[in-house]
């Protein structure tokens, strides 16, 4: 194990950060000016609106997209879209989408083998049956096609090929939306597991404030690719929070309430 | 006509199992399922693996190669589906009954823009002409609350977000209008609030067309709130059925095991309970 470099700024920062895909009059800004820290060895969570850039943002730490301005630093280190070896490995991103994160043709064994291979890390045998363990993945599932694996299964897999590297950070898109309640329950137990034990950084998505609450104490809420409110996992319980967004968020968290649906929707959806 | 409504069956599932051969044995993804759609929410929760969306695949005539499927009826309407051509359930596809695949953006054609491929869903089965379809894929991503549907018509799979692909999903599934739409967690990766939305959209479908929904999802508040019926799964059968409002009362310790291993906010738990297993649990299949 690598000892651990303390970064009081924050293992992850970003100051005043834009993000655009494509350029000039097609470009279209996903993530305006945003500015967040997470210091090292915390979860903060992202939650908000579809399509509001959280998943950009997460892509943008991971080095997948560009910026087009403001600064993001990792371990203290400004980074930018090209990353070291060393940077890569540090930062491990699980995707929202399962089946398009996993190759296809590929077994589990070979999904779980390419970084090891690509890393030059040694003991990959052990790597990956602790891996496959370590998301509660048994041995008749090694080497199977991701066709052959249900839905929940799949991003257990893709966890397990996040932490094949043993990163400093995770940064997990929607990691349990795909999963069953149960199985939820063992990640998220697995992920507070692994921040305790190996001191990880956190930066999650998801749309279920529970799911986010459970795991981050700290809360960013985005609308229209601005981070709208910073707030705490107490305080959305107790419901003080400042931005209408937020609120709103709040009052549809509950469940489906055909009372506060009903209107509105009902001309848009008749035709 | 409104009397008709409750006892209309859709779909009738009687004895259904589905098998994978495989090199270990074969998978029984789904045992012995019987249940009847009438115009009405049906719920589908249960672990992952337990067979939910096996179930719809059979329906919609999904199963690939080398899986089986054995019933003793499959019906809908007045066609069994048992045995029917690949050619016979391309005709029903779409129009009489639709699926909402679990993982949208995998069943999206990369190389066509969404909105092209919500308006040839329109056009091949409404017959209608390019601009009329075009003028409806419009419309369809309007409802289900996409902004700016005339930039995101032009988008391709991997340049909408998540969420989006969801509904550019739900979008192209309810366009030919069909009978009975089978939605395999068609929500789960929408916000709260357009999720609600989207949700509304079906409600309206089921409560003014009379559409059959079977809406498969892990998220239990969602279902106990939304649905009228909910059938839980384990091990590809059917462990109980039940009023989804009264979900949270049921009894059996699998469903108990499901509800206890939810977060909840203002709750927080050091660890949160996972299922614990009982072999006893097979011998409660109905
Ligand atoms: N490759 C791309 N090309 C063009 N636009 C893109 C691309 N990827 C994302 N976008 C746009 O950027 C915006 C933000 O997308 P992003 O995926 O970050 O949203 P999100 O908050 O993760 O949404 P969701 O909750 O639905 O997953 C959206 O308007 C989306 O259409
Ligand atoms: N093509 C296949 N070949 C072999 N086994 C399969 C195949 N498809 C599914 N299975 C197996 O069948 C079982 C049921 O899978 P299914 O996808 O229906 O589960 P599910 O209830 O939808 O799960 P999830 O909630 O994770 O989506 C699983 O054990 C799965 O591994
Ligand atoms: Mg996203
Ligand atoms: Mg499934």
């Amino acid at each position: 194990m690598i000892a651990p470099i303390m970064n009081p700024a924050g293992m992850i920062t970003l100051e005043d950060v834009t993000i655009a895909y494509g350029t000039g009059a097609r470009a279209v800004v996903a993530v305006n000016n945003l500015t967040l820290a997470v210091p090292e060895g915390e979860a903060v969570g992202l939650v908000g609106e579809s399509g509001s850039g959280k998943s950009t943002v997460l892509r943008a730490v991971a080095g997948l997209v560009p910026h087009a301005s403001g600064e993001i630093t990792l371990a203290g280190r400004r980074v930018d879209r090209r990353r070291t070896p060393a940077e890569r490995k540090m930062t491990q991103m699980v995707f929202q989408d399962p089946y398009g994160s996993l190759h296809p043709n590929q077994t589990v064994d070979q999904i779980l083998a390419l970084p090891v291979a690509i890393h030059r890390l040694d003991g990959g045998e052990a790597r990956i049956v602790r891996a496959l363990a370590e998301v509660g993945l048994g041995p008749e599932h090694r080497y199977r096609y991701p066709h052959q694996l249900s839905g929940g299964q799949r991003q257990r897999v893709a966890i397990a090929r996040a932490l094949i590297l043993e990163p400093r950070v995770l940064l997990l898109d929607e990691p349990t939306s795909a999963l069953d309640v149960s199985v939820q329950a063992e990640i998220l137990n697995l992920l507070v597991r692994l921040r305790r034990d190996h001191g990880l950084t956190l930066l999650m998505v998801s749309h279920d404030l529970a799911v986010i609450a459970h795991l981050c104490e700290r809360i960013g809420v985005m609308t229209r690719g601005r981070l709208v409110e910073i707030t705490t996992a107490t305080a959305m319980a107790n419901n003080h929070v400042t931005h209408d967004y937020t609120r709103e968020l709040l009052r549809f968290n509950a469940g489906f309430d055909r009372s506060s649906v009903a209107s509105g929707n009902l001309d848009a959806a008749a035709g | 006509m409104m009397g008709q409504v409750i006892t209309d069956t859709l779909l009738a599932v009687r004895n259904l199992s589905v098998t994978y051969p495989g090199d270990d044995g074969d998978v029984r993804a789904v045992r012995h399922v019987s249940f009847t759609l009438g115009r009405e929410r049906l719920g589908i929760v249960g672990e992952s693996g337990s067979g939910k969306s096996t179930t719809g695949r059979a329906i919609m005539g999904l199963v690939g190669h080398p899986g089986r499927i054995d019933a003793d009826e499959l019906r809908l309407g007045d066609t069994d589906l048992r045995g029917l051509s690949e050619r016979g359930f391309r005709q029903l596809r779409g129009k009489r009954i639709a699926m909402v695949l679990q993982d949208p953006k995998y069943s999206l054609d990369p190389v066509m823009s969404v909105g092209r491929q919500i308006a040839e869903t329109h056009r091949s089965h409404l017959g209608s002409s390019h601009r009329d379809a075009r003028r409806a894929a419009l419309k369809m991503l309007e409802d289900v609350h996409i902004r700016d549907p005339e930039r995101v018509y032009t988008m391709y799979p991997h340049q909408v977000s998540g969420g989006m692909g969801q509904r550019v999903m739900i979008a192209m599934m309810l366009i030919a209008g069909p009978d009975i739409l089978i939605a395999d967690e068609p929500t789960s990766a929408l916000d709260v609030t357009v999720q609600s939305q989207v949700l509304a959209i079906l409600d309206e479908l089921v409560r003014r067309r009379g559409m059959g929904l079977i809406l498969i999802s892990h998220n239990l508040h969602l279902v106990s709130s939304f649905c009228d019926r909910v059938l839980v799964m384990y091990a590809g059968q059917v462990l109980e059925t039940c009023a989804a409002g009264k979900l949270g009362e049921a009894t059996h310790p699998y469903t108990r095991g499901l509800l206890a291993a939810l977060p909840r906010l203002g709750h927080r738990r050091a660890e949160l309970p996972q299922l614990q297993r009982d072999p006893a649990w097979m011998a409660d299949i109905a």
